[in-house]
């Protein structure tokens, strides 16, 4: 279905009615239904195999749809124009090993395409912004992964693409490089692109998303501004001497994260963390530690799965 | 440049800078000096009225290790042409630009077949200078000869292309390779049926060699390849002197060359179809 005459340069970034896929009998994704405005940074949670990169691959026409519509940038998805305007990191990131890292940038401006004229600028400016200006003639063969990584970033950079898909884009990376990768999506989301960023790192989805998905079996189970998501309230504890059967007494409030002596009640109001902790000492634990907090995306992230998880 | 043609340069780009055209030109280049080497004792040890007979056989025979030489390498580097890159993800991020599949299978296969052209044309003028040189022998027919080879080496790099779209490199090589081999024995099976004037038997050949056409153009450089008084003496045997894997007594029919046309144009077509409706 064409997107309504003049409608594309204000519609959203991406925008998705009931998109499925199925693998024969397996469902990967299930009815995915959302809209990410322009500009916007949109973190797609899950735990692994939740179905994230599949959503990925279907936006970019990698992967046929079972049913469902999809529009990128007001276009159909697939629409061979449309990716002009689009970068793309994948999760699974291999680039060229026998060019240098500038020659794989130059493939990727020829192949956008840009203008030749264009190319010199926009290629120093993806190197120097993932930190690859002084390796810019090394093969890509003498490439760390995570220097690759960042090599697939400054190519889904290139052009200033009014929409840009990072599948995990920091899985290589080491806590600089992550720092670096939360800096560029920022400075991206700043000069107006969309971007929709596939993590289940959660610290770095919840200090840098406007918005999130949390998808889970090939549903999403929850999505919202960060401030919807996480209104809730948590608490955690250090605890010993409570047996694994004394703690599923602790079930009536709430989902639990257990660590061991660590205790996380992911959805709990501080007026009752009094009880928690009388029921704990009266089922003969001790208490060390006791810590209501505002909940955090682990904590929601969390809740929501167990929630999944629960018997209806 | 067209996407097409940036997917060609980068395959040729990526086997000269792999130095498999290294590989092969260094190869060739000691292949050919053994040759002219033992085309040259040839002049030593025979008499001059048999060298020409001599030669035009022996230059069969080497001309068949060429061929095969290059049908294994256009098998080995087409099996992983396009299922290598799915499997490491390298297409994962060339599909996501504006770039239609089909650009990617012709454009890898138009790659592949200018190294495949190059290095037909490059070893078969080599070879050729070297037999002149070492004998003063130079086949009836030296461009249809290195036509012939070279669609030979096309036909392998077209099967191997289909089997990549969907198979793993390993897989659609191994197919690609036994396919050529049982074209071959195919086409000897047919020499069979003609010598013993057996039609069923060969039907088989006629067959083997339109579902995969490299016996028959093997057929095709063989006769480009055997001077008149050969040819003489083939007619002169009848049906015995076509029974032969090495000979060839008739130049292939136009209706099998443009079956071989209709061939390359399924077999890319295929290609395309395949790798289209392919899930990365």
């Amino acid at each position: 279905m064409a997107a309504p005459k003049g409608a594309a340069a204000s519609s959203p970034a991406i925008h998705t009615v009931e998109l499925t896929k199925r693998f024969g009998a397996t469902v990967a994704l299930a009815g995915l239904s959302m809209t990410v405005p322009r500009g916007e940074i949109f973190g797609f949670l899950g735990p692994n195999g939740a179905g994230k990169t599949t959503a990925v691959k279907l936006l970019l026409g990698l992967l046929g749809a079972t049913s469902g519509e999809g529009w990128l940038l007001g276009q159909p998805i697939g629409d061979l124009k449309t990716r002009r305007r689009i970068g793309y990191l994948p999760e699974l990131f291999r680039y060229q090993s026998w060019l240098s890292a500038r020659e794989v940038l130059a493939l990727h401006c020829e192949l956008a395409p840009l203008p030749r004229s264009r190319w010199k600028e926009a290629i120093d400016g993806a190197l120097d912004i993932v930190g690859l200006s002084d390796r810019a003639d090394s093969r890509v063969s003498t490439f760390s992964k995570g220097m690759q990584q960042r090599l697939g970033l400054g190519a889904a950079l290139l052009g200033a693409p009014e929409l840009v898909f990072l599948d995990e884009p920091t899985s290589a990376l080491d806590p600089i490089g992550r720092h670096d990768v939360r800096r560029i999506i920022r400075q991206m989301a700043e000069r107006g692109t969309a971007v929709f960023l596939n993590s289940h790192l959660l610290s770095e989805v919840e200090q840098v998303c406007d918005r999130v998905a949390v998808v889970d079996h090939g549903r999403v189970i929850a999505s919202g501004t960060m401030g919807e998501l996480l209104s809730g309230s948590a608490v955690r504890l250090r605890v010993t001497g409570l047996a694994d059967g004394q703690r599923t007494k602790l079930s009536s409030f709430g989902p639990v994260d257990d660590e061991g002596e660590y205790l996380t009640f992911t959805k709990l109001g501080p007026e009752r963390v009094p009880d928690l902790v009388a029921e704990i000492v009266s089922l003969g634990g001790r208490v060390y530690e006791v810590v209501p907090r505002h909940q955090n995306l682990e904590d929601r992230f969390l809740e929501l799965l167990h929630e999944e998880e629960a018997p209806k | 440049m067209p996407p097409v043609f940036v997917i060609a340069r980068l395959t040729i780009q990526e086997a000269s800078r792999r130095r498999l055209l290294l590989a092969l030109v260094i190869l060739t280049l000691i292949v050919v000096g053994f040759s002219a080497w033992g085309f040259h004792k040839i002049t030593e040890l025979t008499r001059p009225t048999e060298v020409q007979l001599i030669t035009s056989q022996l230059l069969i025979v080497v001309t068949f290790m060429y061929s095969g030489v290059l049908a294994l390498s256009a098998a080995v580097v087409a099996g992983p042409l396009i299922s290598g890159e799915v499997e490491s993800g390298l297409l994962l991020s060339v599909l996501a630009r504006p770039v239609k599949r089909s650009e990617v299978v012709i454009g890898k296969w138009l790659g592949l077949a200018a190294l495949v052209a190059i290095y037909a044309g490059g070893s078969a003028l080599l070879e050729m200078i070297a037999v002149d040189w070492a004998t003063g022998y130079v086949p009836p027919h030296p461009i249809e000869l290195t036509v012939y080879v070279g669609t030979e080496g096309l036909a392998l790099l077209s099967l191997g292309l289909v089997l990549s779209t969907r198979l793993s490199g390993i897989t659609g090589g191994v197919i690609a390779l036994v396919a050529w081999l049982m074209g071959w024995i195919g086409g000897v099976v047919g020499d069979i049926g003609t010598g013993l004037q057996n039609q069923a038997v060969e039907n088989i050949g006629i067959v083997s060699r339109l579902i995969l056409p490299t016996d028959g153009l093997w057929r095709g450089a063989v006769y480009a390849m055997e001077p008149d008084v050969v040819l003489a003496q083939l007619r002169l045997a009848g049906t015995l002197g076509r029974a032969n894997p090495f000979s060839a007594v008739d130049p292939p029919p136009i209706a099998f060359l443009a079956w071989v046309a209709v061939w390359f144009a399924t077999m890319l077509a295929l290609s395309i179809w395949s790798f289209r409706t392919r899930e990365i």
